[in-house]
Order: C-alpha cells, then sequence, then structure tokens
C-alpha cells in the first residue's frame, strides 16, 4: 500500500528538497570550500523551487498509512516557512563571510531544517511528528553553534541543545501517554477514539499537557521561553533571523494542527492553557524587554509577545482563530525579515555593532533604512494603518468573538506596554544624535529584503484583503 | 459636482505633496525651499477644495452626504465608508484651514529637516481629514490611531528640551485609551457582523449591561484625547515641548476629535449609557473647568497656561454634549470649533515671541505694546475671543453651553460658569504680564513687530473668529438638521428602552 504512486506525488516538495540537498551536499564535498557561493544559492533556489512546487499542481490528502498530511494549511505554512528558510540563506553571506565561517554546510544544514519543518507541518501522527520535530531540532542546534571561534555561539548551541531535548523528551513522554489512553498514535485514531468516548481523558490530558509543553518550547511561549534571549543573542545574526521566521511558523503550525485536530475534542482543556501561556507570553514579551539595549535580545523579546497574540488565536479555537494566526504570521514574518535585515546592515567600521544606542541618528545618516526600520517598529507596535495593526485586529476579533474578553484586553494592554520598546528604537533613530555614523550601505541583499519588506508591508497595509482571502482558505484546510 | 469623490480628495490630496517632499533631491537649501513650497500649495488647495465641500453641502438635509462607499476588507467587512454631515463639515474645514497656516507658521521657524517636517504635517493632514469623514468604525479606528505616528515625530523631533518625554507620554497614553476603544469597536462588529455606522445606528440593540461597557471603552479613549480631568496630564507636557505648529495642531484638531468622537459614537451607540453616565462627565468637566483655570493662574510657562486652558475650554464642551439637548450640542460643536481657531491662534502668538526670544517664560516678557502694537493687537484680540468678549466667536459657544447645562443642571451651569470668571482672569493677567508695563528689559528692546508673513498668517484667523461671533448662523443653520436628528435618534431610543423596561 505504501508502494502507491500517489503518497509519492503528495510529498513530491519534500523528496525534491531533500534530493536537491543530498545532491548538492554531494558537489559540495566534491569540490570543497569553492563551491560555497553556488551552493547557498542553489540550495535558496531549491527551497523556492519547493515552495513553488506545493502549488503546481497543488494536490491534498493523507499518505503514508495517515502519517503524512496535505492540506491547504499546511501548505500555506510550508510555503512561508520556504520562503522565510530561503530568505535568511541569502541574507546570511556578508555575516559570515566577515566572521570566516563561509561554509558550504550552512545552506545544507538550513535546507535540511526545513526538510523538517516541513515534514512537521504535514504530521498527520505523534511518531511523524517527532521524527520531524528532531530533525528540524537537530540541525537548529548545529547551526545555532556555527560560528565556531565564538563562545557565545557555542554556549548559544549547547544551551539550545540541552533545554531543546529536554522538551523533546517531554513531547515523546505525552506521546506515549496518549498513546496509552488512547490507543494509537495516529491523529485519527486519537481524534476517533476521543469522540467516541473510549479514551481515558484524564490520562490523555496529562499526555496533552506533556505534548504541549514541549510544543510552548519550540514556539518559546512562556513559561518555557527561558532559552529565547540568549539563544537569539548568542547565536550568529542571520541563524537568528533564521529562527525567529521559519522554525517558530512551522512549530506554531504544528500546534494548531495538533491541538485543533485530533485534540479538538478536548478543547476546553487545553483552551485554558492557551489562554495562560498566551497572556503570560503577551506580558512578559512586553515588559522584560522595556530596558533592553541589546537589539538581537530584544527582538527574542519581541518574537515571545507575538508568540502570546499567535496563541490568543488559537485559544478562540474557531475557524476565524486559525485565519487570524495565519494571516498574523505571514505578516509577522515579513516584519521580521526586514528587522534582521537591517541588524546585519548595522556594522561600524566594518564591525558589527547589536546595540539599540548604535542606531543613533540613523535617521539622518541612512534616511531610507531609518525609514524603513520606522515602518518595521510602527508596524510591529500595532499602529493603524500599517500591516501589524491588522494582524492584531484579526487576532482581536476571533478572540472576542470566541467571548475571550479579558484576555483580550490584557493582551491590548500589553501592546501599549510592548510598543514603548519599538518607539525606542523609532526615538534612537529620529530624536537622538549619533556620535559617529554606522558605515555607509552598499547595495547587498539585505538592503533588498529591508526595502522589499517594507514595501511589501506598506501594501498588506493598504490592501490587506489579498491577505486575508489567503488565510481564509488556508483556515478550511481545518474546517472543510 | 457630485459624482466627483470630493471628499476623498480632500482627505488623500495632502499625500501628493508628501510623495513630492519625499521624491525630491538635490542641495539642501533646494530642497527646504521646494518642500516648503510644496507643502503650503498642497495644503492650500486642499482647503480650497474643501470649500467646495460647504458651497455644495445641503445644510436642510439631516443625513451623510458626500458619501462613498467602497469594499475595503470584506472578510472583516470593514468598507470604506466616508460621508460627512452638519456636525463633520465643520471640522473638516479647520483641519484643511490650519494645515497651511501651520506651514506658513513654520517657514523659518523650522530649519532642520524640513522635507521629513512638511511631509509629517502633509501626512498628519490626511489622517486629520479621514477621521472626521470616516463613517466606518474599523476606518475611524485607523485614522484615529494614525495621526499618533506623525505627531509623535512631530514632537520628538522638533520639539523643546524634553521633548522625548513628552512625545512618549502622547503616545502611550493616547494609545492606552484607544486600544480598549479598539475592543469596543470589535465587541460592536462582533454584535453586527459590520464595522459600517450607519448600519450600526440602525442595527445595534445592546442591553444596558453591554452598552455600560462599550461606553466606558470608547470613554477611555475619547477622555484621553479631549482631555477631561484626570487624565490631562499629557497635555502640558506634550504642548509645552512640540513645536508651535505642533501645538497648533494639537490645540486645533487634535483635542477635537475626542469630543468629535463622543458626539458621533458614544452618544449615538450607547444612547441609555450616556444618560447614565452623564453625571460623570458633568462632574469631571466641572472639576476641569475650575480646578484647570485654577492652575493656569500660576503658570511661568505661557505655552502652559494656553494648554491648560485648552483643558477648561474642553470641560464646557463635554458639558455641552451630555446635556444633550439643541443649544448644548450645538454650543459644544461651536466652542470646539471656536477652540480650535482660537486657542491656535494663541499658541501662534506665543510663536511669534517665541521665535525673537527662544523663551516661553511669562517673566521674560512684559512691555510689548511700545515695540509690537500690531503683535499687542492681535494677542489681545484673541485673548479676549478666548476669554469670551460678545462679538468674538469665543461668546457664541459658551453661551449656548451654559443655556443647555441650565436647562439639565443649575448647578452645572453655575459652576461651568465660575471657569468663565477665572478663565478671564487668567487670560487677562497672561496679556497684562506680556505686554503691558514698561519696557525695561535689554532683551526686548530690538524686538520687531509682526512682519508681512506673520500678518497672513493671523488675517484668515482674525476674520474667521469675528464672522463666528458677529454672524454664528453662517455655522449653526448647517449643523442644526444634523444636531436635531442626533437628539431626536437619541430620546427615541432612550423612550424605546424604558418602554422595553416596562413591558418586558
Amino acid at each position: 500500500m505504501i508502494i502507491g504512486l500517489e503518497h509519492w506525488t503528495l510529498a513530491r516538495p519534500e523528496i525534491f528538497l531533500a534530493v536537491a540537498t543530498a545532491l548538492l551536499l554531494l558537489y559540495g564535498v566534491l569540490r570543497g570550500e569553492i563551491a560555497t557561493a553556488f551552493i547557498s544559492v542553489a540550495s535558496s533556489i531549491a527551497l523556492l523551487a519547493t515552495a513553488v512546487l506545493l502549488f503546481v499542481p497543488y494536490r491534498e490528502g493523507t499518505a503514508f498509512a495517515n502519517l503524512f498530511i496535505a492540506d491547504r494549511l499546511t501548505t500555506t505554512m510550508k510555503a512561508l516557512v520556504l520562503v522565510g528558510a530561503a530568505i535568511s540563506i541569502l541574507m546570511s553571506r556578508a555575516y559570515f563571510e566577515r566572521v570566516r565561517s563561509w561554509r558550504f554546510e550552512y545552506p545544507l544544514i538550513v535546507s535540511l531544517a526545513t526538510l523538517g519543518m516541513m515534514l512537521m507541518i504535514s504530521a498527520n501522527d505523534l511518531m511523524s511528528l517527532y521524527v520531524g520535530l528532531e530533525l528540524q531540532s537537530l540541525a537548529l542546534y548545529v547551526i545555532a553553534a556555527f560560528h565556531r571561534d565564538s563562545v557565545r555561539s557555542s554556549e548559544a548551541g549547547v544551551k539550545y541543545f540541552v533545554l531543546g531535548s529536554v522538551a523533546s523528551g517531554m513531547l515523546l513522554f505525552g506521546a506515549s501517554l496518549v498513546y496509552g489512553f488512547c490507543g494509537g498514535t495516529s491523529f485519527v485514531q486519537i481524534s476517533q477514539a476521543l469522540l467516541a468516548g473510549k479514551a481515558e481523558e484524564i490520562g490523555t490530558v496529562i499526555g496533552l499537557v506533556f505534548v504541549v509543553a514541549g510544543l510552548a518550547f519550540k514556539i518559546s511561549a512562556v513559561p518555557f521561553h527561558m532559552w529565547t534571549p540568549d539563544v537569539y543573542e548568542g547565536a550568529p545574526t542571520p541563524v537568528t533571523a533564521l529562527f525567529a521566521v521559519a522554525p517558530k511558523i512551522a512549530a506554531i503550525s504544528l500546534t494548531v494542527s495538533v491541538l485543533m485536530g485530533p485534540f479538538k475534542p478536548l478543547f476546553p482543556q487545553w483552551q485554558q492553557i492557551i489562554i495562560a501561556a498566551a497572556v503570560l507570553s503577551m506580558a512578559w514579551g512586553a515588559f522584560a524587554a522595556l530596558r533592553q539595549p541589546n537589539i538581537k535580545r530584544l527582538m527574542a523579546y519581541s518574537s515571545i509577545s507575538n508568540v502570546g497574540y499567535v496563541l490568543l488565536g488559537l485559544a478562540a479555537g474557531s475557524e476565524k482563530g486559525v485565519q487570524s494566526i495565519v494571516f498574523y504570521l505571514a505578516i509577522y514574518m515579513v516584519m521580521t525579515l526586514g528587522v534582521f535585515a537591517i541588524i546585519l546592515l548595522m556594522k561600524r567600521r566594518d564591525i558589527m555593532v547589536e546595540n539599540i544606542s548604535d542606531l543613533a541618528g540613523l535617521g539622518r545618516s541612512h534616511p531610507m533604512l531609518a525609514f524603513a526600520m520606522l515602518i518595521f517598529m510602527f508596524s510591529l507596535a500595532g499602529i493603524p494603518p500599517l500591516a501589524g495593526f491588522w494582524g492584531k485586529l484579526y487576532i482581536f476579533m476571533a478572540a472576542v468573538e470566541a467571548k475571550l474578553f479579558w484576555p483580550a484586553v490584557l493582551g491590548v494592554l500589553a501592546s501599549v506596554v510592548a510598543s514603548y520598546y519599538y518607539l525606542r528604537i523609532v526615538k534612537v533613530m529620529y530624536f537622538d544624535e549619533g556620535t559617529e555614523a554606522l558605515d555607509a550601505s552598499v547595495f547587498s541583499v539585505n538592503r533588498v529584503v529591508a526595502f522589499v519588506s517594507a514595501l511589501l508591508l506598506a501594501v498588506f497595509s493598504l490592501a490587506p484583503q489579498p491577505l486575508s482571502v489567503v488565510a481564509a482558505a488556508a483556515a478550511k484546510g481545518l474546517f472543510p | 459636482m457630485s459624482s466627483w469623490p470630493i471628499l476623498s480628495l480632500v482627505t488623500f490630496l495632502p499625500l501628493v505633496g508628501a510623495v513630492f517632499c519625499l521624491v525630491v533631491n538635490g542641495p539642501k537649501e533646494a530642497v527646504d525651499r521646494n518642500c516648503r513650497s510644496a507643502a503650503l500649495i498642497t495644503s492650500l488647495v486642499t482647503f480650497l477644495v474643501s470649500l467646495l465641500l460647504w458651497v455644495n453641502f445641503d445644510p436642510t438635509k439631516a443625513g451623510f452626504q458626500f458619501e462613498e462607499n467602497l469594499a475595503w476588507v470584506p472578510a472583516l467587512a470593514i468598507g470604506y465608508h466616508v460621508g460627512i454631515d452638519g456636525i463633520s463639515l465643520f471640522f473638516v474645514l479647520l483641519s484643511t484651514l490650519l494645515t497651511p497656516i501651520c506651514i506658513l507658521a513654520s517657514w523659518e521657524a523650522v530649519q532642520v529637516r524640513v522635507k521629513e517636517y512638511m511631509v509629517a504635517f502633509l501626512v498628519l493632514e490626511t489622517f486629520m481629514v479621514g477621521m472626521f469623514c470616516a463613517l466606518d468604525l474599523a476606518l475611524f479606528y485607523v485614522f484615529f490611531e494614525g495621526v499618533l505616528i506623525p505627531m509623535f515625530l512631530i514632537i520628538g523631533v522638533w520639539g523643546g528640551k524634553r521633548r522625548v518625554y513628552a512625545a512618549f507620554k502622547f503616545f502611550l497614553y493616547t494609545l492606552l485609551g484607544s486600544v480598549l476603544m479598539l475592543l469596543a469597536i470589535i465587541a460592536v462588529y462582533w454584535q453586527i457582523g459590520t464595522t459600517d455606522l450607519p448600519t450600526a445606528f440602525e442595527k445595534l440593540q445592546l442591553s444596558f449591561q453591554w452598552q455600560f461597557w462599550l461606553w466606558l471603552a470608547f470613554f477611555a479613549s475619547f477622555a484621553v484625547k479631549v482631555p477631561m480631568w484626570p487624565v490631562h496630564t499629557w497635555l502640558p507636557d506634550a504642548h509645552v515641548e512640540a513645536p508651535t505648529a505642533g501645538s497648533v495642531i494639537l490645540a486645533g484638531v487634535l483635542l477635537k476629535m475626542g469630543g468629535y468622537g463622543y458626539i458621533r459614537y458614544s452618544v449615538t451607540l450607547f444612547p441609555e449609557a450616556t444618560q447614565y453616565f452623564a453625571p460623570l462627565i458633568f462632574g469631571l468637566s466641572c472639576v476641569a473647568v475650575i480646578y484647570t483655570s485654577l492652575v493656569a493662574l500660576v503658570q511661568e510657562d505661557m505655552k502652559k497656561l494656553i494648554a491648560y486652558s485648552s483643558v477648561a475650554h474642553m470641560g464646557f464642551v463635554t458639558i455641552g454634549i451630555y446635556v444633550m439637548n439643541m443649544q448644548g450640542v450645538q454650543g459644544s460643536i461651536f466652542q470646539m470649533l471656536s477652540h480650535g481657531i482660537v486657542s491656535a491662534a494663541l499658541f501662534l502668538c506665543v510663536g511669534v515671541v517665541y521665535d525673537r526670544l527662544h523663551t516661553r517664560e511669562i517673566a521674560a516678557y512684559g512691555g510689548l505694546v511700545h515695540r509690537m502694537p500690531r503683535y499687542a493687537f492681535v494677542f489681545l484680540f484673541f485673548t479676549l475671543a478666548s476669554v469670551g468678549l460678545p462679538g468674538l466667536s469665543g461668546f457664541v459657544g459658551e453661551f449656548l453651553v451654559l443655556i443647555g447645562a441650565f436647562k439639565a443642571n443649575t448647578w452645572v451651569a453655575f459652576l461651568a460658569a465660575t471657569g468663565m470668571i477665572l478663565g478671564a482672569a487668567y487670560a487677562l493677567l497672561l496679556y497684562r504680564r506680556i505686554i503691558f508695563g514698561e519696557l525695561t528689559k535689554e532683551s526686548l528692546k530690538a524686538l520687531l513687530d509682526m512682519n508681512k508673513r506673520e500678518i497672513a498668517v493671523f488675517l484668515p484667523l482674525v476674520l474667521i473668529t469675528l464672522w463666528m461671533g458677529i454672524y454664528p448662523n453662517s455655522f449653526l443653520d448647517p449643523m442644526g438638521p444634523a444636531v436635531d436628528k442626533l437628539i431626536g435618534d437619541y430620546n427615541a431610543a432612550l423612550k424605546l428602552a424604558r418602554t422595553a423596561s416596562l413591558h418586558p
């Protein structure tokens, strides 16, 4: 049965990516370091080609004895992840060349991690979920420590590895409990068992709590967020950019499809956990970053608070909630990539700097970059008419319709607190006089990424409708 | 004429100038000169186009005119629905009038980052006009909040010494109030499935408990914006630190957003809660009128004094709105328009001497009448208009509000009238300390009187103040039917609620 061709055609994008990565690896091993530039571009192209393959031709269904599922939601999420990963590879070259770590393994490990993310997103069974998650995580542990000469990078890698392993262990333990009480690992089996009342509910809930804890670690939701600021700060900046985008989107997608899929019958139970995690993430992400001098750490807290908003959409447990998550993630990805592109351009006398105070006077010395950053910051703060506002509006609409009034009130209040630190960056750029300007920018990939992101955000701001149509279509994957 | 989308034209025309300023390039002097002219021309053209609104406005109709309704985000049932009635017409005109005046007033005062300054002002104009035209709750919110971005930059980049503190305080205070309103807007959307305002007027039927909470959420936003005591503390800081033109827009238009919001949204959407909370508003407003007038008496900074007087004047406005009778509401709208002109002019007066001496300390001045007779006249004119001298615009609004208040509650009228006396005290005191007396200070002896540009800035404001004071009917007539309808709908809704509670 597994030999049937339709299984393979359904997983065509994944297979293509795996083969392409393997071939590029072979080429890199044969040619050595000279091939790095080619492999980096080629793997970005492979990732983008995979994204195209998702839609041409578009297929949906389940495969490999229900281990693998492809529907509108997974396809949309995969497309976001692939684009995010491809762009972050392109953004990384200048940085790694500067620190003399420009090796061909980097783009390939990113591709492998992306493959893992695609498997995660498409998981329809606790086993395939775990395999995908581990493929992704192991690859990410490596690249967190990719700048081997840097103590901080190595520390980030080890920290991420140790804490990540604990989380994986918890997830696995939870999965085993669920298996024990539901009598299967397949999402279909779990769902059927729960609906038919055959499962031991309390036992399953305990298992679910462990699974959710493991997932919360991967999406860095409070209270499993502790690794995030350290890893974000320590890892090489292009890796941080990747971390903030692709794995986060993949893990959120996984969380959504696990909770809204097989565990939907336990909605009243997990809703409380998710609400608590959402509110805590929004609040902690807002308060902890208030006095943060390092922009990479700041973005770590920002990503924690953004996850909080996404979880609020999830806590709504409705079709609108899922729509709002897709919508929010797409905008979040554009904003985050744009901000990191600018962080990667922050050099003074050819040395990377990463303090917020280093941005002082940017409004004068680099007016265009500062303007792009201004758009990102007001958008992250959720000030209309910028796109970030539409994302938050969508989330809060879903939350209010689900009668989550108090979490919504706490959420908007947290967004006011968070807006302080986004405004602080605007203040540093425009109100403060810089002592020494950052290096004059030359044409580079990161400049292009920054401006394209700003432009995209402007388009989303004025015309949010197309994106919301995409989001609505994606949500149909879970609500056919 | 009606086939033209005049409202959208008025709203988005300033952006054309902003884009021009953004792309213009070259040596600094040329860029500065071009940006100044482009901004002035764009805003003047916008003003002329907005006059077409008044010319073509049908003053006998109560409903919305010049309506445009396009689907904007159908997925969220948000439309680009704009239109004006007699209430919003003059606020649009006020915004389009003050913007060119601001640009002219900052012609020489602003010398750094002229390009960005002009862009910020033009974008600000778009948001202000859009806010007064919006007939969709979400669209309204977008414009209402959007204002914060350019204003934050204007205070923060071109402001005084404590500009960073003031800019943050302004932004965070207003944002905190507004996000709660956003939730209330979402709640309305949840009840009726759309954010369209006219649909909400028809369909929205909320229980008292809902009205109670939603009214409070809107109140949180508008009270900060008006600002009402005790959430007014951002205003003196923002005014003192903002550049002159920033203060003009703040006092002239931004404060009116709160009052306009009450009339357009709170009162119409939540009539029962409005009636329930009216005493709260009266209490806060009376405190504002008396307390901030007293505070104004002891100020040492000219701008701070005028800022506190703004809080007091806006106290009249909130009283007038919540007495919910014809005189009260018309009076408060008129008071807002008058205050928009007069306080803007007073801030410009401060700007005139600030440009020369770079201090706002009242004690640094005295005896200016000897060197600057024209300035002394203009300052006196607007001081008296602010005090409420009959024949000038301030009188009409305050008088109507007091009549309205007297009908509703004698004590409120009495306390508000006390504020008028205090208002005369601090305004005349300010005038005496700056203009009269001996010219003893060395630094003042070389002062020049107002130049032609400055006269051009003040002349339209003087004429309008006279017009509003002498023949207020040009303004009261077009707003009459709309206010009438507002009050009629309000009373009908209350009656309905009463019968519903009697016959459940």
